[in-house]
């Protein structure tokens, strides 16, 4: 642990120029940037730092904020076994951020299940086909203003006799 | 007859050697142990239907221990587990594979009602898309619960029409 906390105080230290603020939390490093500098940022710490494995990314829907959205990566070290947690930010409008398929192959799926469940874009992913919910299914489920009860069967329901 | 064997004995008058009964109550006594099902398993409820298929319940005692992994060779379909709005169209497909006479059992609550699930991604109760002959809630449902279904069944079997030559053949 203390090993791996004095790697992530080097990270924070290396890649703050690029972060609006950073911090550790549960033993990972979190960095708050810009939308523009992930890209960039997540370069150095696969290049520099080692992080070779891409684990999630993920959306959080604040429906009383501007911007609206945080979206969460998170990102794993196989040689330091540290994680790094990347949070940026996106409003309502413009619900998009780029791709980082170019740099790990398997974000092609995690974007994929973020944009049918948040309608989050990615800028340069063009496979952004429904992964787990299935082609014509209206709206975003995980977005806070999607109905719980609303149904969208692909089968008719059977008329039931009373 | 040779000579100098013994002759057959005489069958004893008042033996066994005819029944009556109605057809359809024979056709259903014969159908009711008879049960091939087709377990259509999508969730936890899988480890239960293991338990209660295997030796120690043991549905066999019931005629319906031969799990058929084709609808077109079974007549008892089995859904065990969570069926979501995606895979819908699949539970359909293969209810209407089977070929008649065939039933149906809601393994589990999910099955039955959508148990504690409500949301976009799942169906609240396969009856809204099949029709289910028995409802075997629970979560899981106990084995002996499962064994009552399935002897429930054979109640409504054996108590059934069962039309074999009609106006369509």
């Amino acid at each position: 642990m203390s090993a791996g906390g004095d790697f992530l105080g080097e990270v924070q230290a290396g890649v703050g120029a690029r972060t609006l603020s950073s911090g550790m939390a549960h033993g990972i490093l979190v960095l708050d940037v810009e939308p523009q500098d992930l890209v960039p940022l997540v370069k150095d710490l696969k290049g520099a730092f080692g992080f070779d494995m891409f684990l999630d990314v993920t959306a959080v829907d604040w429906p009383q904020r501007r911007p609206r959205f945080d979206v969460v990566y998170h990102f794993y070290s196989t040689r330091r076994f540290v994680r790094v947690r990347i949070k940026t930010r996106v409003d309502e409008s413009e619900p998009i951020v780029d791709t980082l398929v170019p740099l790990y192959g398997s974000a092609r799926y995690m974007e994929r299940e973020c944009h049918e469940m948040y309608g989050i874009g990615f800028r340069g992913n063009d496979d952004l086909r429904p992964l787990l919910l299935y082609e014509g299914f209206q709206g975003h489920p995980l977005r806070k203003d999607y109905p719980k009860q609303r149904e969208q069967p692909l089968v008719p329901y059977r008329e039931v006799e009373p | 007859m040779t000579p100098g064997k013994p002759a057959q004995p005489p069958v004893p008058r008042g033996a066994f050697e005819y029944l009556s009964t109605r057809k359809d109550e024979f056709v259903g006594w014969a159908r009711k142990f008879s049960l091939f099902p087709y377990p259509f398993v999508t969730a936890c409820c899988a480890m239960e239907f293991m338990s209660v298929s295997s030796t120690l319940y043991d549905t066999d005692r019931f005629g319906a221990a031969l799990p058929r992994f084709t609808p077109r060779q079974s007549d008892l379909l089995m859904v065990v587990g969570t069926v979501n709005h995606k895979q819908a169209p699949i539970l359909r497909k293969v209810y209407e594979q089977m070929c008649e006479p065939k039933w149906v059992i809601a393994f589990g609550v999910c099955a039955t009602s959508g148990g504690f699930y409500q949301n976009y991604a799942t169906l609240l109760g396969i009856d809204r898309i099949i029709p289910v002959d028995i409802y075997i809630p629970g979560c899981p449902p106990r084995p002996e619960m499962v064994i009552d279904g399935i002897m429930k069944l054979q109640d409504k079997i054996a108590a059934e029409r069962h039309p074999i030559i009609n106006e369509d053949f």
